[in-house]
């Protein structure tokens, strides 16, 4: 369906130790040209490029020069006009729009054509047919809304031969559910989400692959368990779920008491990312989870706190940098608001990951302090 | 190194997850502690009921007996901590080394929850003020020849346990003998009291299905609280107003107790100097039945100097000193931004702090990675100052010159308040406050509890409920 960045992926996950390095520089290269040619570019970079006083296109030979670019700031994906991150190439396209964070301000946004569906198809390739059956139906209970989530997963069960149902939940209504104590508020949302998902699920769907956050999964797994039945048994064979509370405990606890049996996986991703799938996990590992990210269409490096253009040796804790590199949104250097250790290559993925994937430090710090 | 598990209704349960509780001041690691998540808890839950059906086949009066038991043990044996065991006295130097506290202060903390194991039958007879205890168990009886029902509201009862202050812990312990499930959520600085009591009562009996034990994060607490029908919470103000009013949830935070001197009694105040010294400085300050407040009408500043003069001799000593009475403060920065939020309100007309004259140096003393802040006392000469009703986690407190006539309307809410006054209209106007919680009339220090007495509530009222109930021959 989308040949180019599939193959650019598949060609990196093969050949020599070597291999995916070059794919990668040629690949950044190749989209690097994209977006400073004035004939395809976004306005935006075509106005960096402007006053840079320098040409990326010339000087960009390899991944490893995008550091002249410096950080990506987070307040240039906020607030408009949203369009001088359309490429010239795209045109005329159909557009849309998804956006991270707004709890509190603007949300920073990204353009998107094709992006989100090609991410998912990569994705795809990364599950299980065992578990995620193709043909099957598919339930998304989760965030839809500004988020590119419900189309991604909707497109990734019709990738497959499904069909999606979805049940919404709005994380910043969530939020400030939270924030003004209205746990009954709270519960009663919760409930309101889990029923529709319970009704779904015995409505005769054949639903057998399904996307959910942890606290979702956990919601609908203890419901179930009050009916007596379990998820495997509500039908379900597949699971993917992301998130930050997707820690190694948690996914030890979920195989152990809540799954019965289901299969599921990890992700990590954003609006920003695309999707980051893991290395396989489980007691073999300690249920560790370890992220990769889809190269060569994202980058996901573990820097130094302090010296963010510094990679932090294998083992050793560091924020997570990202560079998106598609032909639709290109962002080099961005520092996310999380932070884990630096993985070598598996197998699987022959290049970086990170593992222990949580809020970092610096925003996570807590301000309630020495009280009762 | 010790490790503590959760656990979950007794049975260990080794998280993945652990987190290390490490010496206050020198940082060295003292345990590792399994770290729930909130899930487990929700599962865990589902079988709360069983915790209370296996402690109702022990009558009241034997489970009463096997709490003097577990005081006896708790005191004086060398029980189970975790994966490894603790004497009294490696409790006493684990609590003290984690939380900050001197360990005599420890060891007073260890006295009085074994006094409350061991007086629990006059304890429980005086919360339920008299009542037949197999009425608990059955759920109804007859007194004075008129039906009678108390319906437990839980199975369980959920704990947000604190760091700072062991003496709290008394407030849970008549809970098993009542025939309810223990929750607990430990303090992350403080797990040696829960583990250990926990011990204690199950070597005396208690059956360990009765209690779980879930060391973690904010989503652990938030997990016990949405779980359990009936919860006991320790936090600050915000934690308190966030919980008010909601019936499944017992907040206990800053107590902003008080002594009051009245007008007839005010000029006798250096009679009382000794009590009002030892109820804003006894356990270090850190109670919520430590005075942060006294008010009178004049001798404000007299009262102010000289408790300032007594409190000025205190510094900190080695937590294992005899002669230890301040506490440190562990977590990073809190000492200075209270030492600062002070600084800044005495800032304002009217107030002083008379601490500082008689100071060698800062307010806060740094010793290794541990802070301490040194006691401080501060006059207002109005009740209008900022800081005439603050309270801090140190040995604190305001002098605050006002009319008599005026105190109760301006002391606002008021944990314990000790007035020293004859004047029967005073006494008759503090008996109806509705904002003082525990009143003592006459010189008796803020922190002298009579444990015969409910505290912030009765314990039986929140967990039982006296409703209508009648039967018919069939």
């Amino acid at each position: 369906m989308h040949p180019s960045p599939l193959d650019q992926s598949s060609a990196a996950a093969s050949g020599s130790a070597r291999a995916p390095q070059d794919a990668l520089d040629a690949w950044v290269r190749e989209v690097v040209a994209w977006h400073f040619d004035p004939a395809s570019g976004c306005p935006f970079w075509l106005e960096y490029a402007k006053t840079a006083g320098w040409d990326p296109r010339r000087e960009i030979k390899r991944f490893a020069d995008l550091e002249r670019f410096g950080q990506f700031e987070d307040e240039w994906l906020r607030g408009g006009p949203v369009q001088r991150w359309i490429p010239k190439a795209l045109a005329g396209r159909p557009v849309f729009v998804f956006e991270t964070g707004g709890t509190t301000g603007v949300p920073k946004t990204r353009v998107a054509v094709e992006d989100f569906r090609i991410d998912y198809e990569l994705f795809s390739g990364t599950l299980p047919d065992q578990y995620f059956p193709k043909g099957s139906n598919w339930l998304m209970l989760g965030p839809s809304g500004p988020r590119r989530l419900r189309l991604s997963v909707e497109h990734l069960a019709q990738y497959r031969g499904g069909i999606c149902f979805c049940v919404d939940l709005d994380p910043r209504w969530v939020i400030k559910l939270i924030k003004k104590g209205w746990a009954d508020h709270l519960q009663a949302y919760k409930d309101h989400v889990i029923d529709q998902a319970v009704t779904i699920l015995q409505a005769g769907h054949d639903v057998r692959c399904m996307f959910t956050t942890p606290k979702l999964l956990e919601a609908l797994a203890l419901r179930l368990e009050s009916m007596g039945t379990t998820i495997r048994q509500a039908g379900i064979t597949g699971i993917f779920s992301g998130g930050t509370e997707f820690t190694p405990q948690w996914n030890r606890f979920a195989h152990e008491e809540l799954l019965d049996g289901a299969y599921m996986t990890p992700t990590y991703g954003n609006t920003l990312m695309g999707l980051a799938a893991s290395a396989p996990s489980g007691p073999h590992n300690n249920y560790k989870i370890t992220y990769y990210a889809p190269q060569p269409r994202a980058v996901i490096e573990v820097v130094d706190f302090d010296h963010p253009v510094k990679l932090v040796d294998y083992g050793q804790t560091g924020r997570v940098k990202l560079t998106t590199l598609t032909k639709e949104f290109f962002m080099p250097g961005f520092l996310e608001r999380d932070e884990g250790e630096r993985e070598p290559a598996c197998d699987r993925y022959p290049w970086d990951g990170v593992s222990g994937v949580r809020p970092y430090r610096g925003f996570a710090a807590t301000t309630t302090v020495g009280v009762y | 190194m010790l490790h503590l598990p959760v656990l979950r209704w007794g049975q260990p349960y080794t998280s993945i997850d652990v987190d290390q509780v490490v010496h206050f001041a020198t940082g060295e690691p003292i345990a590792k502690v399994s770290r729930a998540n909130g899930g487990l808890i929700q599962r865990d839950i589902r079988k709360a009921q069983r915790a209370r059906d296996v402690l109702r086949e022990i009558p009241i009066d034997e489970l009463i007996a096997r709490a003097g038991a577990a005081g006896e043990l708790y005191m004086n044996a060398t029980l189970p901590m975790g994966d490894g065991t603790q004497t009294p006295d490696e409790f006493v130097r684990a609590q003290s080394a984690t939380t900050g506290l001197p360990e005599r202060m420890c060891r007073a903390n260890m006295k009085k929850n074994a006094f409350v194991l061991a007086e629990m039958r006059r304890i429980l007879a005086s919360l339920t003020r008299g009542l037949a205890f197999d009425v608990l168990s059955s759920g109804h009886g007859e007194e004075r020849g008129v039906p009678i029902s108390f319906q437990a509201q839980s199975p369980v009862v959920g704990l947000v346990l604190p760091s700072n202050s062991p003496g709290v812990h008394t407030l849970w312990l008549p809970v098993i003998p009542l025939q309810v499930g223990l929750v607990l959520k430990p303090g992350p600085q403080e797990p040696w009291t829960p583990y250990r009591m926990t011990e204690a009562f199950c070597q005396a009996g208690v059956p360990r299905e009765a209690i779980s034990i879930y060391p973690g994060e904010g989503d652990v607490g938030a997990a016990v609280l949405d779980s359990c029908g009936r919860n006991l919470i320790f936090g600050g103000t915000a934690t308190v107003d966030r919980y008010r009013g909601n019936p499944r949830v017992q907040a206990h935070g800053p107590g902003f107790s008080k002594i009051l001197l009245g007008d007839d009694q005010v000029d006798r105040w250096e009679q009382y100097l000794d009590v009002m010294v030892d109820s804003v400085f006894l356990n270090s300050g850190r109670s919520c039945i430590n005075c942060s407040g006294i008010w009178a009408s004049r001798h404000t500043r007299e009262i102010a100097d000289a408790m300032a003069r007594r409190l000025a001799e205190v510094r900190p000593l080695p937590p294992d000193h005899p002669d230890a009475s301040l506490a440190a403060f562990t977590v990073p920065g809190v000492a200075d931004s209270i030492s600062q939020a002070i600084d800044a309100d005495v800032q304002a007309p009217g107030v002083t702090d008379v601490t500082a004259k008689y100071r060698d140096g800062a307010r806060v003393v740094k010793q290794g990675r541990a802070d301490y802040l040194l006691p401080t006392v501060v006059h207002c000469a109005s009740p209008d100052a900022a800081i005439a009703k603050k309270e801090y986690m140190f040995p604190f407190v305001t002098i605050v010159e006002c009319p008599e006539a005026k105190m109760l309307d301006e002391i606002g809410p008021t944990l314990v308040c000790s007035a020293v006054t004859c004047k029967p209209e005073f006494r008759r106007s503090l008996l109806d406050a509705i904002h003082i919680d525990r009143l003592n009339l006459g010189p008796v220090p803020t922190t002298q509890l009579n444990w015969l007495q409910p505290h912030e509530g009765n314990l039986i009222d929140f967990l039982f409920r006296a409703r209508a109930f009648q039967t018919a021959e069939l």
